[in-house]
């Protein structure tokens, strides 16, 4: 057994292509494992920093400063009546949201965390990716038809629409960083890890090559992803203000947290595909400049750090709490939070000093599985705090902005950058 | 088990194009229609792409993704001219679309 | 491409004997998708409500995208998910929203002449079944492998054309780019209330 884990640990290539269906299971089962869990943080995380963007506090009273909110949500999600209504037909009104979630971790597939830490790394990745995203716009059309009802069929409507526009602006500026893959070699790859690679290769992330070609391509893919997602500002389908919650007005308990699974899953998705194209996937900052074992040592020690830094501020929320009688529980259940983060730290600090080698020793080479993993999760991190950020700051596009900024603005400005690149590629080889 | 040759990708393809016919021919909606003739579209696809199989060269694919590209651009025109008329007549039944003016 | 239908060049293919594109349990996918795709197809052409129709068209595509993976075809299952499946499907899907009466759904399904549609059906799977068992022969029992990773560099080469020549297709991949302009344009004209 540790036999057959240190011969897969130690594997350079994905399951799928190694033709592992038992890891790529395994792999899957983790994704799927990992993606609820970030769900459910990613919920937690949103209400408190929208409050504090907003000079409140949000939920601090279910668990401590919130941190059980989320799983009170859920079991009142759970709990809830199960409501269709009356004209609504039934197979297609259970469908739906099962589409769109489908579409939302179907993505996961082709998303690397590592050079061999992917489901499967298909040679056509990048396509797969748009496609499948594409896909969930049809449960969205489908949730808003078969709720026989007003807001919902506008809502689903303006929604699919917006999403089909921004697509396109989406896939160019996904070709021009495809375009920038083959600058060096010759010729360009569509598997995920092969982009990924290139940027190593190349020694530059894509969001700084060709400065600023790179960079506007990167910012045109933010704001399609944003819109994609059906996120602020782009919410215009969604927002309670509107349209009365959109296409998933007459969709109560489960069936509702289901649609929110899957918009946060997309989010997710998106951010992932965003980092691989761009911020150099699992690569550490500097990966070729600072090369020497001492900079990989440093870079090692992040993961630990950080998480060292989350049992630091813990402790302090712990020792902050009033002394009174009413917060004893809570005062305990933060004291056992800091403890499990300061737990984890330790462990991967420990990794971290006994891996420092470089031979493939099993500490040396979860190390290197950890710190591939910690990288692409920083930056999807990031992400996921521009999208709370931008919600929290923008208001809401109206409805013929939001077609004019995705067929008037962004498209013209990815077509430029993709036939600039490709000039630009040219002349510097 | 026999192994799966070209031979059984034709069956499934003449099958759908079977399916695609019976459609065309038998529906009243032109919603419907239209997409029968998506499925007969289809069916030539897979055909091209088992041929193009058998045979080791690309051609059939590269000709599947002009018949791809063909379907889209006739769905859109398909679906123009389904609008332009239902504007009229309120009704999406192929026998009541009978008129050249009215 | 003459003498390449005589049975002696038939004869002479072969199977790839190439380890790492082995593919598993073939005939247990082939099945299944091919029942999966007519399937959808049967759905498609006996369903009276049309979103209905449209969600069982959109099985049987991606069945057969399925398939191509199967032929070893990715680029044209990418292009058929994304384009299809992902495009023409939600057209259908909002131009159903927007057409869809209540009295469509309590309509009569098929139209008065539906024997003589089958009837014509009919005649054509006969002649679909005699061309196959006639022709059974002609077709090799082995299949040439395509080899797989390089399927996207070797389409765009013929489309695009590589090392400073015109490729095979390029005429026809502008002239289709031209066909999607025309029919944007006349999707457009023909949707204004006033032109």
């Amino acid at each position: 057994m540790p036999n057959f884990i240190m011969s897969y640990l130690g594997s350079t290539v994905t399951p799928g292509e190694a033709g592992n269906q038992f890891w790529a299971l395994i792999y899957v089962l983790i994704i799927f494992a990992g993606v609820s869990l970030a769900v459910v943080a990613m919920n937690w995380f949103e209400r408190k920093a929208l409050a504090h963007f907003q000079i409140r506090l949000g939920p601090m009273r279910v668990g401590p400063h919130g941190l059980l909110q989320p799983i009170a949500d859920a079991i009142k999600l759970m709990l809830k009546e199960d409501i269709i209504p009356a004209e609504a037909d039934q197979f297609v009104f259970w469908i739906a949201p099962l589409i769109g979630l489908l579409a939302a971790f179907t993505v996961y597939i082709v998303i690397p965390f590592g050079p061999s830490q992917a489901v499967s790394d298909m040679n056509i990745g990048v396509l797969f990716m748009l496609g499948v995203s594409s896909l969930g716009v049809l449960g969205i059309v489908v949730a808003g038809w078969a709720s026989n009802s007003h807001y919902p069929l506008i809502g689903a409507l303006r929604s699919s629409a917006q999403m089909v526009s921004y697509e396109v602006a989406m896939g160019l500026a996904v070709v021009s960083a495809v375009l920038m893959t083959s600058m060096k070699t010759g010729t360009g790859t569509l598997s995920m890890i092969g982009i990924v690679e290139s940027q190593q290769q190349q020694g530059i992330w894509f969001i700084f090559k060709f400065f600023p070609l790179g960079f506007i391509a990167f910012v045109c893919f933010v704001i399609a992803m944003i819109a994609e997602t059906n996120r602020a500002p782009f919410d215009m389908a969604e927002a309670e203000s509107e349209l009365t919650a959109g296409y998933h007005t007459e969709y109560s308990g489960l069936r509702w947290s289901l649609f929110m699974l899957a918009e946060y899953a997309a989010m997710i998705a998106v951010s992932s595909i965003a980092v691989t194209l761009w911020l150099g996937g699992w690569l550490r900052p500097f990966p070729n400049l600072l090369q020497a074992p001492t900079w990989d040592f440093i870079f090692s020690l992040f993961p630990g750090l950080t998480f060292g830094a989350l049992t630091a501020i813990a402790v302090i929320g712990v020792v902050r709490m009033p002394v009174h009688s009413y917060f004893k529980v809570q005062r305990i259940g933060l004291a056992v939070f800091a403890a499990l983060l300061g737990f984890i730290a330790l462990v991967l600090l420990v990794i971290a000093i006994a891996g420092r080698s470089s031979d493939s020793t099993v500490a040396a080479r979860l190390r290197e599985g950890i710190d591939y993993v910690y990288w692409f999760l920083l930056k999807v991190a990031f992400f996921m705090y521009l999208f709370i950020w931008l919600r929290a700051t923008w208001p809401r596009y109206r409805f013929d902005q939001l077609m004019r900024v995705g067929w008037k603005v962004l498209l013209p400005i990815t077509l430029v950058v993709l036939i600039l690149t490709a000039i630009v590629g040219v002349i510097v080889s | 088990m026999v192994p799966i040759t070209t031979f059984h990708y034709l069956v499934v393809a003449a099958a759908l194009f079977v399916l695609g016919v019976i459609g065309m021919l038998t529906r009243r909606n032109v919603v419907i229609m239209l997409m029968s003739i998506e499925l007969i579209l289809n069916a030539v696809n897979l055909n091209l792409v088992a041929f193009s199989r058998m045979w080791g060269r690309l051609d059939g694919q590269v000709f599947a993704i002009f018949i791809v590209v063909d379907a889209a651009a006739e769905a859109a025109v398909g679906l123009g001219i389904l609008i332009a008329f239902f504007r009229n007549k309120e009704t999406t039944n192929v026998d009541e679309i009978d008129l050249l003016k009215w | 491409m003459s003498g390449v239908l005589n049975p002696a060049s038939i004869a002479a293919f072969t199977t790839s004997t190439d380890p790492g594109m082995a593919p598993v349990a073939t005939p247990f996918f082939f099945y299944l998708l091919s029942g999966l795709a007519i399937l959808g197809g049967f759905l498609v052409i006996t369903r009276r409500n049309p979103v209905h129709c449209a969600l069982a068209l959109i099985l049987t595509l991606i069945a057969i995208a399925n398939l191509y993976l199967m032929l070893y075809a990715p680029f044209v299952a990418a292009v058929q998910i994304i384009v299809y499946a992902g495009g023409i499907m939600v057209l259908f899907l909002f131009v159903i929203m927007l057409v869809s009466v209540e009295r469509a759904s309590k309509d009569r399904r098929f139209n008065r002449v539906w024997p003589v549609g089958l009837a014509a059906a009919c005649a054509l799977m006969a002649l679909f079944v005699s061309a196959f068992v006639k022709g059974r022969a002609l077709f090799p029992d082995r299949m040439i492998a395509i080899p797989e990773g390089s399927n996207t560099q070797q389409v765009a080469s013929m489309l695009y054309g590589e090392a400073g020549r015109i490729g095979q297709y390029t005429f026809a991949f502008e002239i289709a780019s031209l066909l999607l302009l025309v029919a944007i344009l006349g999707a457009v004209i023909m949707t204004k209330k006033k032109i």
